[in-house]
């Protein structure tokens, strides 16, 4: 019981996560429930945002999990890369939809916020294009895994896409830093500010926060197990197949 | 290396390899934008330098496609493949050859066809310069996305899906260069990372299209 690597074994990993989900399934479920009802009913409209400041609850966790899911890929394939463990490569794969989910609320939100606060659902602005572009690469990624049937060879391949799209994913960000200056508000959180959002929206959106993050965690084992069930079930199909040959 | 690229010429010149091919598209691009858009010659001298630049990108991706899998369809990647010269350079050759075959007729051809957009008198220049540093990025990159893909079955839609994302980078800093040039104002850094970028794509992309390749061919 020393190393993390003993849970790259799958029977571990299944036995672990069987523990683990059900307490994870409950803390994200009463952070969310507590976070965005906090959130949504108990903070004051915002003085010149009137009441739409409050999609900040489901937009800020959202956009924060869409980048987190894709560095999270890019460990797991980089885990599958050198060391050649499964779950590594499975755990990428089942992170990706999630991932594609957590961007595609961020955008839809944002669209839902711009349109009273700016005036428009859409805008050529640095933050929102890198995140269309993220988008893209997620669907890439996603099509690349479903469309080819070996799955060792799927998982190579989607994980040299992932480590090259990473690099291109930040040159992307700085590119269109450099096209086009933006509307969207800095950073609502950063570490090494010193007064971020004041305190009544901060403490509600902190626990909202934890919620998306429980709630990816719990998805992405509860995907992972999954996959590594469906690979055995495949995995059996064959032998049987190959037996009444 | 240097019998690859006659050979990866020949092969594009004749045999119907679609040499043409991709020229042609370049200026169906060209005309279909104006039905698109309208025919106000101002408004097509503001987009002049951003249609060509798309239509240069597409023009490169269509043939990407073919790049290896006829060469994978018949055999000879896997001669290539177990040949001495190591793969890297091999898929070096290759997105030279695409180039000089696809985006160098693209970068001669873009000032002619600048003219029927209304390009204003100036842009030529930039034009030239900004495809000639940045489409053998495209090509480079197109590489690693036919090396991707190659085992695929009618892998041609899954391929744009991939490369065109990787794309962005070099298109923001082409056109932008481009556009700059046109306007008068300052392209230094434009200029630079377009060039950085090509640059760095061309001595890096290599490896990762060998990796992806081998791990096909496995």
């Amino acid at each position: 019981m020393s190393s993390l690597w003993e849970y790259a074994n799958p029977v571990k990993f299944l036995r672990l996560s069987e523990r683990v989900l059900p307490v994870l399934w409950i803390t994200a479920g009463i952070c969310l429930v507590v976070g965005l009802v906090w959130g949504f009913f108990f903070t004051p409209d915002d003085f010149r945002q009137g009441s739409t400041v409050k999609i900040i609850y489901l937009h800020v966790p959202s956009a924060l999990m869409a980048i987190n899911a894709w560095l999270m890929m890019l460990v797991a394939s980089l885990i599958w890369l050198v060391r050649r463990h499964h779950v590594s490569a499975l755990a990428a794969k089942a992170a990706a939809p999630v991932g594609i989910t957590m961007t595609l609320i961020a955008l839809v939100t944002g669209a839902i916020w711009g349109q009273p606060m700016w005036g428009t659902w859409w805008a050529w602005d640095p933050r929102l294009t890198s995140f269309l572009i993220l988008f893209l690469f997620y669907i890439g990624y996603v099509a690349l895994w479903s469309a080819i049937e070996d799955p060792d060879t799927a998982a190579d391949l989607t994980s040299v896409l992932c480590i090259v799209g990473s690099v291109f994913a930040v040159l992307s960000r700085y590119a269109v830093l450099f096209w086009n200056q933006g509307l969207h508000q800095g950073a609502s959180l950063s570490l090494d500010k010193e007064k971020n959002v004041a305190d009544v929206f901060y403490q509600p959106l902190l626990v909202s926060i934890a919620g998306f993050v429980l709630l990816f965690l719990a998805l992405v084992l509860y995907r992972t197990g999954t996959e590594i069930r469906l690979r055995r079930a495949q995995a059996l199909i064959r032998r049987e197949a190959a037996v009444h040959a | 290396m240097r019998a690859l690229l006659i050979r990866d010429l020949k092969l594009a010149f004749r045999a119907g390899g679609g040499f043409g091919l991709g020229l042609a598209f370049f200026l169906i691009v060209v005309t279909l934008v104006p039905f698109s858009v309208g025919p106000q010659s101002e408004l097509l001298s503001r987009i002049a330098v951003g249609v060509l630049w798309l239509g240069a990108l597409l023009a490169c991706l269509l043939s990407l496609d073919r790049l290896l899998a006829l060469d994978w369809e018949d055999g000879s990647l896997d001669l290539i493949a177990t040949a001495p010269l190591p793969l890297e350079g091999v898929l070096s050759i290759k997105a030279l050859a695409h180039w000089l075959t696809t985006g160098l007729p693209l970068v001669i051809a873009a000032p002619a066809f600048g003219v029927l957009l209304n390009m204003p008198s100036g842009g030529a220049k930039w034009v030239v310069v900004s495809l000639l540093l940045g489409t053998p990025a495209l090509s480079v990159i197109g590489v690693f996305g036919a090396a991707l893909t190659v085992g695929i079955k009618r892998g041609g839609l899954l391929l744009s899906l991939l490369v065109l994302p990787l794309y962005v980078p070099t298109l923001i800093f082409g056109a932008e260069l481009a556009r700059r040039g046109l306007d008068g104002q300052s392209t230094q850094t434009s200029l630079l990372m377009l060039a950085g970028i090509t640059l760095g794509v061309t001595a890096l992309m290599p490896f990762a299209s060998a990796m992806v390749l081998r791990m096909n061919l496995r």
